[in-house]
């Protein structure tokens, strides 16, 4: 192993972990966020709101997250959606990973005990307030394990945007291959970091659900 | 009006699972500061139509009326939202299985509901909590967390959270079915208190000897009717039906009284 080679170009590798960090970040975000809308419209009482989320689901787990991130960024300026490839990552993955979110939302939801809901509205909360007191916190309790596989998928995931030349560390990795032609090495320093990213976030969301559990 | 003089009045009440008809034509009234037990076995639509005075389960026909007002009004859904929840304010129900809120206090258990509802002030609302929870003696537990109580516990808590809104009436789904028979006594004594408070009660319930020594009217119920209801002393002793005198027997002889 060539220990020399490894220590000359980590810090480029660093650099790139950042844009895989960043990466993460906002994937993770707009994902919450598509996860969330998703979550809503199929538990909505309007039969148009339940189609949309479930249709939004099924097609989004059910096209390869690398199609539908070529389909976005190379299909996309033949119907007038021109992105960069940076932003075509973040909002291929983003809605790719929300779909996934939103049924760990929706399952913790459900998951709340019926009584509970029975419970605040036959003190008069109206369907909202029922929702918003009592259900949600404690789906929020339920949520954040599962939420956790989906993020830490979503974080290895990120590495698909390499195929569409973003210079995260997949690319980079594979960049300095090009280079140095020491793919060991190359795929066991990104292999590192990943792991490093990985580990430290799921150490953050294993202390949420301890901050949050109930006594 | 007809209706200011019953409190609680259940008009012709029908409800109908699919095929399966649960209550078949039910009238019976409530008046104010009445105790009514409902007994019956298994089955025969006993929370159907407990839930029904709340409109917790919707009635397939007939009607419910709350002091003069119907409580199953015909709206659109908007504006029947708002009466419901403004009906359900007055409405006290108590569940066989507590639901209390597990990730609130003692305390927030109680005060949720008329806060955000009532709009009282902190100060009140920790008033309110510190009078409901006295009330039914867990005062010294305002702080804990559901899961931190027993089951009797629990149960007072939520009768505590159900007086907090000041309901006309409280509904008591048996209150007291989910719990060991050591800690049964404790909410029954809460029960008997507000009885003596004259508070206007229906409860549902399995205890034959708290349904006598309690309440001012039994009915009991099977198949989906009231076959038989009066004082206490005659449904027990000397009921008219043969379906009543079926049941008594059976659930008298499992106490070991028969
Ligand atoms: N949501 C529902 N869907 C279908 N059938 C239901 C539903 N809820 C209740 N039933 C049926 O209605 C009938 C009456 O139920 P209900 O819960 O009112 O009985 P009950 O007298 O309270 O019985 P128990 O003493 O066991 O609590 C039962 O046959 C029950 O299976
Ligand atoms: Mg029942």
């Amino acid at each position: 192993m060539d220990v020399d080679l490894i220590l000359k170009v980590y810090p480029h590798f660093i650099k790139a972990a950042w844009v895989t960090v960043e990466l993460s970040v906002l994937t993770i975000l707009l994902g919450l966020v598509c996860g969330a809308l998703a979550a809503a419209a199929r538990l909505s009482r309007f039969a148009i709101l339940r189609f949309i989320g479930a249709a939004y689901v099924s097609v989004l787990r059910g096209v390869p997250a690398l199609i539908f991130l070529f389909l976005l960024y190379f299909g996309g300026p033949q119907i007038g959606i021109q992105l960069s490839a940076f932003e075509a990552g973040v909002i291929g993955l983003g809605v790719n990973i929300g779909a996934y979110m939103a049924e760990t939302m929706r399952g913790a939801i459900i998951s709340v005990d019926k009584g509970q809901a029975e419970a605040a509205r036959t003190l008069g909360l109206s369907r909202f307030q029922a929702f918003r007191k009592v259900i949600l916190p404690q789906a929020m309790r339920l949520m954040i394990r599962p939420l956790g596989v989906n993020i830490n998928a979503q974080i290895k995931g990120t590495a698909l945007v390499a195929a569409i030349s973003v210079v995260e560390l997949t690319y980079t990795a594979q960049r300095y291959i090009g280079s140095t032609y020491k793919p060991f090495e190359m795929f066991l320093l990104a292999g590192a970091l990943y792991l490093f990213i990985i580990t430290l976030t799921g150490k953050g969301i294993a202390y949420l659900d301890r901050k949050v559990r109930l006594p | 009006m007809a209706n200011s003089e019953k409190f609680v009045e259940i008009r012709h009440a029908r409800k109908s699972y699919g095929s399966l008809e649960v209550l078949k034509d039910i009238s019976l009234s409530v008046d104010r500061g009445e105790i009514v037990a409902i007994i019956g076995p298994s089955g025969s639509g006993k929370s159907t139509l407990l839930r029904a005075i709340n409109d917790l389960d919707s009635l397939s026909g007939g009607e419910v009326w709350l002091d003069g007002v119907q409580i199953n009004k015909t709206l659109g859904h908007r504006e029947y939202e708002k009466h419901i929840n403004a009906m359900r304010q007055q409405v006290g129900m108590v569940f066989q299985h507590f639901n209390l809120f597990p990730h609130m206090s003692v305390r927030d258990n109680v005060t949720m509901a008329p806060k955000l509802l009532k709009g009282i002030s902190d100060k009140e609302a920790e008033a309110l909590a510190i009078e409901q929870l006295n009330h039914v003696g867990m005062l010294e537990r305002i702080d804990y967390y559901p899961s931190q109580l027993s089951g009797g516990q629990k149960q007072r808590v939520a009768i505590a959270r159900a007086l907090a809104m000041k309901p006309k009436v409280m509904l008591f789904d048996e209150a007291t079915s989910a719990l060991d028979p050591e800690l049964v006594e404790e909410v029954n004594q809460v029960m008997k208190m507000l009885a003596e408070e004259h508070m206007t009660m229906v409860i549902v319930t399995h205890e034959m000897d708290f349904a006598a020594s309690v309440c001012d009217r039994v009915i009991f119920m099977d198949g989906g009717v009231v076959v038989e209801e009066g004082a206490p002393e005659q449904v027990f002793r000397n009921p008219k039906e043969e379906r009543t005198r079926a049941f008594l027997r059976k659930h008298l002889s499992v106490h070991g009284k028969g």
